[in-house]
């Protein structure tokens, strides 16, 4: 069966539910009581509800300033608004104040059918969905069978009669408390239940919701239990149906993480089994203390009860690794040898972690964290070993050894410290060369340490014509070993096109550290390895085909066909705007609270391999908690690293009058009088055959032509925030905290890329200023929902890294900046973002895709450079084979 | 009677492209009136100012506005909308002309019709479209930023407002209504229920047509919601079409027409200027420049409805009606049945 998704509505903003948001209501206070829905908004709640039931208050008028207000906070808005009243006057007041298309929570029949009939038609009229009670004018319905009767009567009044469409129908088959003492109360749960599930077969289209904090009401006072019943109850609940709740989702903890006999009492008391259940679970409630959803909670202490093994193993699994030194020790006091201690508790603890992260139940960032544990509690045994053995090369029984590297001129290792430390968990051996590694090194160390395997990473496209240049040296120097090859910018069809085929041992792309467990193991098995080789050789040898004739399919045009159907604009009406200065600004230890809110967030999930859109993925069924916990992780750190100044933030911004010359090249001047060149900024043009409508873009055609006469500026920056973070994420890893270590560098990224929104934003508004009355939200700024675009060399726009040479001294980048470039353009510290700025309102991103052979000649024409020089940078951009092109030239 | 328009328009429009007309307001600067021509006899000796009360001239140049439908109607349009664009007593509170908005638009729909009417054949039906603007209020901000929570306008008035603009429409004999140029959503189911309550009242229905505008490239209504969402919002007043205009050039509202006719279970309307404003606040696209794109929008299966917005003539609907003509109109998509909300963005729950 499909589990179905289940929408979280936020029931913070209701006066009866929240003494908080009563008491800032009451007093009038509502940016305070804004803050409140704020906060539902970015925690997760899918849909507000607002509820102003309260009898000190004028219902209608607080709802409606309230909901005035919202409209005026795009964070908050942006989700639909619930309004909560048992007043229709309340609710019809409300639905004239949002322009969304909201719920109205809640009509029944209570008064009888016409005014039931009545409000739902002009619910209706006013565009919303509605919530229905299972309620009639004999009552609350109390049995599955009164609450189906009433919710069936309903549905057929809303569809035939008034017309409503029935899937913007919401029924509340009333959730009431359960252990009351009073035995008719004992089936509530059950009725709910299989209400829920009536009511989806029977009538169709139709939702269920309710209110589930009710169903523990008698626990009042104990809040484990009564979560942990909230999240049985939901559990069983959304499997019957129920598709949204009222609930307060943080605080409920995972269905499989309730201990099992709590879990037993809890289901018992409600599906009603047995006379006794209340009595039985009131009997282990006030165990129960422990909050079994947040292990890292100081008052989680009932798994400290257990054995030492048993406590090292739950450690291991929950990555806490606040207890670990002292548990390793008494392991360690307790077992013959030190060894032991690792062989028995931590690798059984470390083999659960594998399965769970195998079957989809763990995460990455779960996983490193386990690792940090194992890493602690190794490290703690490590000096008791060499007493005992005068050396450390006992440790354990290795699965295999594994060299890892990112290659030389690149400086990006997120990705591959996470493969270091999830091969680590799976008890391999990883030597860790860390980056800018040369080729030479990478195989003398493989060699010397008779590595069973090598894996390159990369991000900058230069590393893929390096690792080849590895692949060809490893042949030349008779290494057979399998070669793994990941990160960013590789690809299956890279690897096995240009790489694979200069290496005779065999070579397998990874695409994800997730993946990296599998492969290392099927090549590492005496059992499976052959077939998984000659499976990825038949793969391999099938997208070399493909690639082949892909490339004999595609059309093309030439340089001078492109250039005829260049994006042209008119210049002739178009005055660019001027920017306010000309020159360099140069910014030193920027501000870091400022770029906060800069931060998109959808790439540090993805750094961390968790799929999904932030901030749905906080609420995502299969990795939000996953998700919850880094996100909650991160913010922790973000704050010591703003608070403490852990980085050092740099800058550099440039402007200054441009033109083009020819057709690609972007002339940079010295002044208004247009007369001293500063630099040229080369650019290169898309050749894929186009249709009329869409143009050959180069980035040159958004800045006018020197002969057009019209005066237009370039801007570029430098941004930086990784001074610092090296240091940081070293304090780290000395601790054997890796998951803190890549937690800082992945923040220094987003920092980094934050800064260039911000710098971009402040260009602009302001030392630009051609888009002063501009106002985004920071979604709008990740969308990029602005007046010009900033591309980077080496990105899509303009795949040339080499241009950051030109940029970097225009910019006086590493004075300024304190940013280097490596020997293939990466830069360093790698949190650092540069590119080039473009005013005009129809600049956009592209990607060049390929380039021919006579476009690369006339841009090593007009960089003064030579044939084979452009063709080493841009390898991977290339539409023909250089080797080949090359042999036949000779 | 009504019933009968209404399928008409709806079974010609699921034959092929139906074709609206252009800009109004371009082509009455054409006649360069004067004051004492807007003023007429009638309105001779009125208090206040009455220069570019374009609807005004439905009472005091009839003449003028019927010229302007007929030259439309020639180029190749089915559809005619009314002079009426800010014939509501918010708007024309600005001229103090509250008391005449009946007037104003009964007789708006009445001299379209009789150009209609001239023009209709029984092969080639012309329809009439009761154009209602957004009014110049908003019922979701607050024109005070240091107040958020003010407005100056609330739902009741901008109902009744379009109550009884749309009644007049109706009394002069439009085929259908076209709420038009939306910027904010509140205002426009202010006059979606406005609508329907006419509607119950007279006891029959008339298709209505939605068309929203997105003030930048940000993609988003000036009250902040996405498309998208803005259609969920809407969609509950079962409108014949959902669609754009003004807003910018056919160019850049390409992508937001495509969105908008992935998502909607009805027909699509678009009719954008004739490009940007050149910086004399102009718009000067060529006929064929607007017309080429509104083509491949055909071509692409995107639209139901189009025609031009500020800056269009004849001239410009000439073309679009050339170029669309032959191109099969969109089918609507039949959507998975499930709960779609919307706040400034928006949800499905499946």
């Amino acid at each position: 069966m499909m589990t179905p998704r289940f929408i979280n509505i936020g029931e913070r903003t209701n006066v009866a539910g929240s003494a908080k948001f009563r008491k800032l209501i009451i007093s009038e206070d509502y940016e305070g009581a804004l803050q409140i829905a704020r906060q539902q908004a970015t925690n997760g709640a899918q849909i507000l509800d607002i509820n102003m039931d309260e009898g000190m208050l004028d219902g209608e008028a607080a709802m409606v300033r309230f909901l005035r207000m919202i409209a005026a906070e795009p964070d908050i808005s942006r989700i639909p608004v619930m309004i909560d009243s048992s007043k229709w006057s309340v609710i019809e007041a409300g639905l004239k104040n949002v322009q969304g298309k909201g719920i109205a929570n809640s009509i029944s029949l209570k008064e009888g059918e016409a005014p039931f009939v009545e409000q739902a038609e002009l619910i209706r009229r006013y565009g919303a969905a509605v919530v229905v009670m299972a309620f009639d004018e004999n009552g609350q319905a109390e049995t599955a069978a009164r609450k189906v009767e009433i919710c069936t009567r309903g549905y057929c009044l809303l569809t035939d009669q008034v017309g409503f469409p029935p899937e913007d129908i919401i029924f509340d088959p009333n959730i009431f408390a359960v252990a009351t003492g009073i035995e008719e109360h004992n089936d509530y749960a059950v009725a709910f239940i299989e209400a829920t599930r009536r009511i989806k077969s029977e009538l169709p289209y139709a939702h269920v919701s309710g209110g589930v904090s009710n169903v523990s009401f008698s626990f009042r006072g104990n809040d484990n239990v009564r979560s942990a019943m909230h999240s049985a109850f939901l559990y069983h609940a959304i499997q019957a149906g129920m598709d949204m709740g009222i609930v307060n989702a943080g605080q409920v903890p995972i269905y499989e993480e309730i201990p099992i006999d709590l879990k037993n009492r809890i289901e018992d008391v409600l599906f009603n089994r047995g006379n006794d259940a209340t009595e039985r679970l009131l009997e282990v409630a006030q165990q129960h203390k422990g909050h079994f959803s947040k292990p890292t909670e100081d008052n989680d202490a009932s798994w400290r009860e257990t054995d030492v093994a048993g406590r090292l193993q739950y450690a291991l699994v929950r990555g806490i690794n606040d207890f670990v030194v002292q548990d390793t020790e008494e392991a360690r006091q307790a077992a013959d040898r030190p060894i032991s201690v690792i062989e028995g508790p931590l690798m059984a603890g470390m083999s659960e972690v594998g399965d769970l992260f195998g079957a989809g139940k763990m995460f990455l960032p779960q996983v490193v964290k386990s690792a940090r544990v194992m890493k602690q509690a190794v490290a703690h045994l490590i000096p008791f070993m060499e007493k005992e053995k005068g050396s450390r090369n006992g440790v354990g029984n290795k699965a295999g050894r594994i060299v890892l590297a990112t290659v030389k001129g690149d400086v990006h290792d997120i990705g591959k410290n996470i493969v270091s430390v999830v091969l680590q968990c799976n008890n391999y051996e990883v030597i860790d060369l860390g980056v800018m590694v040369p080729c030479l090194d990478i195989i003398e160390t493989a060699k010397s340490e008779g590595a069973n395997l090598i894996g390159l990473s990369g991000l900058i496209t230069p590393s893929l014509e390096e690792m080849r240049v590895i692949a060809r040296e490893m042949t030349r120097a008779d290494i057979k070993v399998p070669l793994l090859i990941g990160g960013a910018t590789t690809s299956r069809v890279h690897t096995a096109v240009k790489i694979a085929t200069n290496y005779t041992g065999a070579t397998v792309h990874v695409s994800d550290a997730s993946k990296a467990v599998g492969v290392v193991g099927s090549l590492l098995s005496v059992d499976r390895c052959d077939k998984f080789l000659a499976e990825v050789a038949d793969e391999y040898e099938e997208i070399r085909d493909r690639h082949a004739k892909g490339d004999r399919r595609s059309t093309r045009q030439t340089l001078a066909g492109a250039r005829a159907n260049k994006f042209k604009i008119n210049w002739s009406d178009y005055k660019p705007p001027k920017p306010n200065y000309s020159g360099l600004r140069v910014f030193e230890n920027y501000d870091l609270s400022m770029l906060e809110r800069y931060i998109d967030w959808n790439p540090f999930f993805q750094a961390w391999e968790l799929a999904g859109k932030f901030p749905r993925i906080l609420d995502d069924e299969v990795v939000g908690e996953a998700a919850r916990e880094l996100h909650r992780d991160a913010q922790v750190m973000l704050s010591r690293i703003i608070d403490e100044g852990w980085f050092n933030a740099r800058a550099v911004i440039g402007l200054w009058p441009a033109n083009v010359i020819g057709n690609e090249d972007i002339v940079v001047f010295s002044d208004h009088s247009r007369k001293v060149v500063l630099a040229t900024l080369h650019t290169l043009r898309q050749q894929m055959a186009r249709d009329r409508r869409r143009a050959n873009h180069a980035l040159a055609d958004f800045i006018a032509p020197l002969e057009s006469g019209v005066a237009d500026y370039v801007g570029a920056f430098v941004v930086t925030t990784g001074h610092g973070c090296d240091e940081a994420a070293n304090r780290f890893e000395v601790a054997h905290d890796d998951y803190n270590a890549i937690m800082v560098k992945s923040l220094s990224d987003r920092l980094a890329e934050a800064f260039a929104e911000h710098m971009h934003e402040r260009v602009r508004k302001e030392l630009w200023g051609y888009a002063t009355a501009e106002s985004l939200d920071s979604e709008s700024l990740i969308l990029e929902q602005y007046q010009g675009i900033r591309p980077a060399p080496g990105y899509p726009a303009c795949p040339d890294h080499t241009e950051k040479k030109t940029l970097f001294s225009l910019l006086e980048a590493e004075f300024n900046t304190g940013v280097t470039l490596t020997d293939n353009f990466a830069m360093w510290p790698s949190a650092s973002v540069c590119g080039i700025y473009f005013s005009h309102p129809e600049s956009r991103y592209f990607g060049v895709g390929k380039i021919e052979r006579d476009q690369v000649e006339d841009y090593a024409k007009r960089k003064g450079i030579a044939v084979a020089d452009v063709e080493r940078w841009l390898a991977s951009t290339l539409n023909y084979d250089r080797d080949q092109s090359a042999e036949k030239a000779a | 009677m009504t019933a009968l328009n209404e399928r008409s328009i709806a079974a010609v429009a699921r034959e092929r492209i139906l074709v609206m007309d252009g800009a109004m307001g371009t082509m009455i600067q054409g006649y360069q009136l004067s004051d004492a021509d807007y003023r007429g006899k009638r309105f001779a000796d009125y208090p206040s100012d009455l220069k570019g009360a374009n609807d005004l001239l439905n009472i005091t140049q009839s003449r003028v506005i019927k010229e302007i439908h007929t030259s439309y109607l020639e180029a190749g349009a089915d559809i005619l909308t009314t002079n009426t664009f800010n014939a509501n007593s918010i708007s024309m509170s600005d001229y103090k002309l509250e008391r005449i908005v009946q007037e104003l638009n009964f007789e708006g729909a009445r001299i379209a019709r009789e150009a209609a009417d001239e023009a209709s054949t029984p092969e080639r039906p012309r329809f009439v479209a009761g154009a209602l603007g957004p009014t110049n209020r908003t019922a979701s901000m607050s024109p005070d930023v240091s107040d958020p929570g003010y407005r100056a306008i609330t739902y009741d008035e901008i109902r009744t407002t379009y109550r009884e603009a749309a009644s007049a429409l109706i009394e002069g004999g439009v085929d259908l209504l076209l709420l038009e140029t939306v910027f904010d959503t509140l205002n426009a189911k202010a006059a979606l229920f406005a609508f329907e309550e006419l509607f119950e009242e007279r006891g029959s229905r008339l298709p209505v047509m939605v068309s929203g505008t997105i003030t930048d490239r940000s993609g988003r209504t000036l009250t902040g919601q996405t498309i998208e969402a803005f259609w969920y919002s809407v969609r509950h007043g079962r409108p014949i079409s959902i669609g754009l205009n003004c807003s910018f050039g056919a160019a850049q509202l390409r992508p937001y027409i495509a969105e908008l006719a992935a998502i909607a279970d009805c027909m699509i309307s678009a009719y954008p200027n004739a490009g940007l404003p050149n910086e004399f606040a102009e718009y000067d696209e060529l006929p064929e420049e607007t017309a080429s794109h509104i083509q491949t929008w055909a071509e692409d299966g995107l639209v139901n409805f189009v025609g031009g917005c500020c800056g269009t003539t004849p001239d410009h609907i000439q073309s679009i009606a050339e170029a669309v003509a032959g191109f099969p109109p969109r089918e609507p998509p039949i959507l998975q049945q499930c709960l779609r909300l919307s706040g400034l963005e928006a949800i499905e729950v499946v």
